[in-house]
């Protein structure tokens, strides 16, 4: 397992390599990062000239492609604009570990990305134990009462729920339990930000304001699991080995939770795996309806802003996950299947 | 003369002794589709949303849709405006209306522009294998390795800047339309293509493949006259859904403000904003968004549908 695990990174490599070279290439129109440095006033053009030679920002892109991946501390640049390379560069490249200084904060990447990162992800992970809770529940359920009213009534409601926007579930549970529950005079839940500045960041204020964001992320998911897991629970319960279970008397419950759940967690597991870094997508909407300072935001307004560094840095660790989780999926899928062997 | 057959010999029946004749394969494909409650109920939903928005174009003027009356901005729904007015005053039915052919042009459009992308490389990775293979397949990983609305903002900004209005059939769109058409074409190919190179690498061993190549046929040849024609059903299946796919898609951008730019008016960039009027005025962002889920929920019944009556080997869900 050890070997195949090493063989999955290393073929990681060049498929990541491959990304950012993509990524990189389609960064070279998203404006110039320099014209709005400045803020209000008015760059004077030697010190944009300067500015865009500090930055790196004069030379090719396959120069500063170069930069971003291994750095320049080993090359000279021409600052003063007299045509001889004189000040030797301070960037390390992703690869050494450094994913550069942000241009709008000023501050390395790595910093930025860190002060967002643990809001997004207290949002995904709240979101997957909703999603895998509810889908089990739902999944199993309308499985081992395949056709009845019910089932037929979760069908539907869960084909609804798969066709909704995401934004489109945001704003009418805002309008719902803010705006009308307001209206009723029932406690209501609020809609924007991560906490109430006059109570603070307490626990229960996170908690509270979490409500709506992770309903908003976890309903699209959570029909689509539910759907899946009822097609592979029923495909299971109709198997000899449940048969075998029921006729030699186990209590329904460990068949259904031991026998049966068992063996219909493998595809279960598979799709759960794959699907996990893309929930951050699913983020970058909700974080903007909800006001929520986590890293789908941060990309928003530095996109806006053409802050290379920080766009490319969060793409890139988003890549990253979505390989790590691909190998965990896979490894965590031969744990529970002992017939799937890699090793060859 | 009718013989009665004697003992060990078997009946052949001519295909016109049938009481009722074979069907043929889309028939039977019609036939199953038939009985799919909810296909059918979907296509009858979608039959009506398209008629709303190129129909209601004969009623309500496009010029009437663009038209502010800035007085009469964020009025509540009315029996003058059924669909209230929005932050300039513009009449909301009348832009679902006008949204709403835009939306599912570029949802058409994209998907074909999808096809198009994903056949090709389905088919010739599967169809060539080795080396091609190994470098379109490795393309594809590395496109299905970001997020699609990640890749989708990221294109939108490559693609975007000042690009000159359209004049098509005597009305004026947004150059931004053709822009969004192709990134979402670009962004949603990677699923189609490896649809279509599974069906490439089955296909291509059968015994017909062998025949085609032993009389001469080019590959050209093989691969869209003898390959793809089998492949077709999942394709239809997967188009379909990915219209449903696509015009989501264009929401998602045009609600983050990236999207087709205005006066043109789509279901998504009426949304665009919409958030700051949450309780002032519901039905600006009520309203496209439910025809966009209305779009969406019969397009995927549809698409299953489909996928049972042509497709039935694939239903693995």
């Amino acid at each position: 397992m050890g070997r195949y695990i090493l063989k999955r990174l290393l073929q990681g490599i060049p498929l990541l390599f491959f990304v950012s070279l993509i990524l990189f290439l389609l960064m070279m129109n998203m404006g110039d990062p320099v014209a709005t440095m400045g803020g209000r006033r008015v760059t004077r053009s030697s010190d944009y000239e300067r500015l865009r030679r500090q930055l790196g920002l004069d030379k090719p892109i396959y120069i500063q492609y170069l930069y971003w991946l291994i750095g320049n501390d080993w090359a000279k640049t021409d600052l003063d604009g007299d045509g001889i390379a004189e000040t030797p560069g301070t960037r390390h490249g992703i690869l050494r570990g450094d994913f550069g200084t942000s241009l709008l904060a000023r501050k390395p990447v790595l910093e930025v990305i860190g002060e967002r990162l643990p809001n997004t992800l207290m949002l995904m992970v709240a979101s997957e134990f909703v999603i895998i809770l509810g889908s089990l529940l739902v999944g199993i359920y309308s499985a081992l009462r395949q056709y009845s009213f019910m089932d037929n009534l979760l069908t539907a409601i869960l084909f609804i729920a798969y066709s909704m926007p995401i934004f489109f579930i945001a704003l009418i549970s805002m309008y719902v339990f803010s705006v009308l529950f307001k209206r009723w005079g029932l406690p209501y839940l609020p809609t924007v930000g991560m906490f109430d500045p006059q109570a603070g960041r307490t626990t229960a204020q996170v908690l509270w304001h979490m409500v709506l964001p992770v309903l908003s992320i976890s309903l699209i998911s959570f029909a689509a699991y539910s759907r899946y897991i009822r097609s592979t629970m029923l495909e299971v319960m109709s198997q000899d080995y449940i048969r075998t279970a029921k006729s030699k008397g186990l209590p329904g419950r460990e068949v259904v939770f031991i026998h049966a759940l068992k063996n219909a967690s493998l595809p279960i597991v598979t799709v759960i795996g794959l699907d996990l870094p893309l929930l951050l997508g699913g983020a970058v909407v909700t974080e903007r309806i909800f006001a929520w300072p986590g890293m789908g935001r941060l990309f928003l307004d530095h996109v806006d802003r053409a802050d290379l560094p920080v766009v490319m840095g969060i793409l890139m660790l988003i890549a990253v996950a979505v390989v790590v989780f691909q190998i965990i999926t896979d490894v965590v899928y031969a744990w529970l299947d002992p017939r799937i062997r890699y090793e060859k | 003369m009718q013989t009665t057959p004697l003992p060990g010999q078997v009946a052949i029946l001519l295909a016109d002794e049938l009481e009722t004749p074979p069907l043929s394969l889309g028939q039977l494909a019609w036939r199953r589709f038939r009985r799919h409650k909810m296909a059918m109920f979907g296509a009858l939903i979608l039959i009506l949303l398209v008629v709303y928005s190129f129909g209601g174009a004969f009623i309500l003027p496009e010029s009437y849709a663009n038209f502010a009356a800035t007085p009469l901005r964020l009025t509540p729904p009315s029996t003058e405006h059924p669909f209230g007015t929005d932050t300039i005053g513009r009449d909301v039915l009348a832009r679902t209306i006008y949204g709403g052919q835009i939306s599912l042009i570029i949802g058409l459009l994209a998907v074909l522009i999808e096809n198009i992308i994903g056949i090709t490389i389905g088919a010739l990775a599967g169809y060539y294998g080795g080396i091609i293979d190994s470098i379109l397949m490795r393309m594809t990983e590395a496109m299905l390795n970001i997020p699609e609305i990640f890749l989708l903002i990221v294109m939108a900004k490559f693609f975007g800047g000042k690009i000159p209005e359209i004049f098509l059939f005597g009305r004026e769109f947004s150059g931004s339309v053709v822009v969004i058409v192709v990134i979402i074409g670009l962004t949603s190919w990677m699923y189609l293509a490896r649809i279509v190179r599974a069906e490439f690498l089955s296909l291509k061993e059968n015994d017909f493949v062998l025949a085609a190549r032993a009389t001469g046929t080019s590959n050209a040849e093989i691969i869209f006259r003898h390959i793809l024609p089998n492949s077709i059903a999942p394709i239809i299946v997967s188009a379909t859904l990915g219209v449903a796919n696509a015009i989501l898609a264009e929401a998602y951008i045009s609600f983050l403000g990236l999207g087709v730019q205005p006066p043109t008016a789509t279901w998504g960039n009426m949304l665009d904003g919409a958030n700051n009027y949450l309780e002032s005025a519901p039905w600006l962002w009520f309203f496209p968004g439910l025809l966009i889920l209305l779009t969406v929920l019969s397009i995927n019944f549809l698409g299953d549908g489909l996928r049972d009556a042509i497709d039935p080997r694939s239903r693995t869900v």
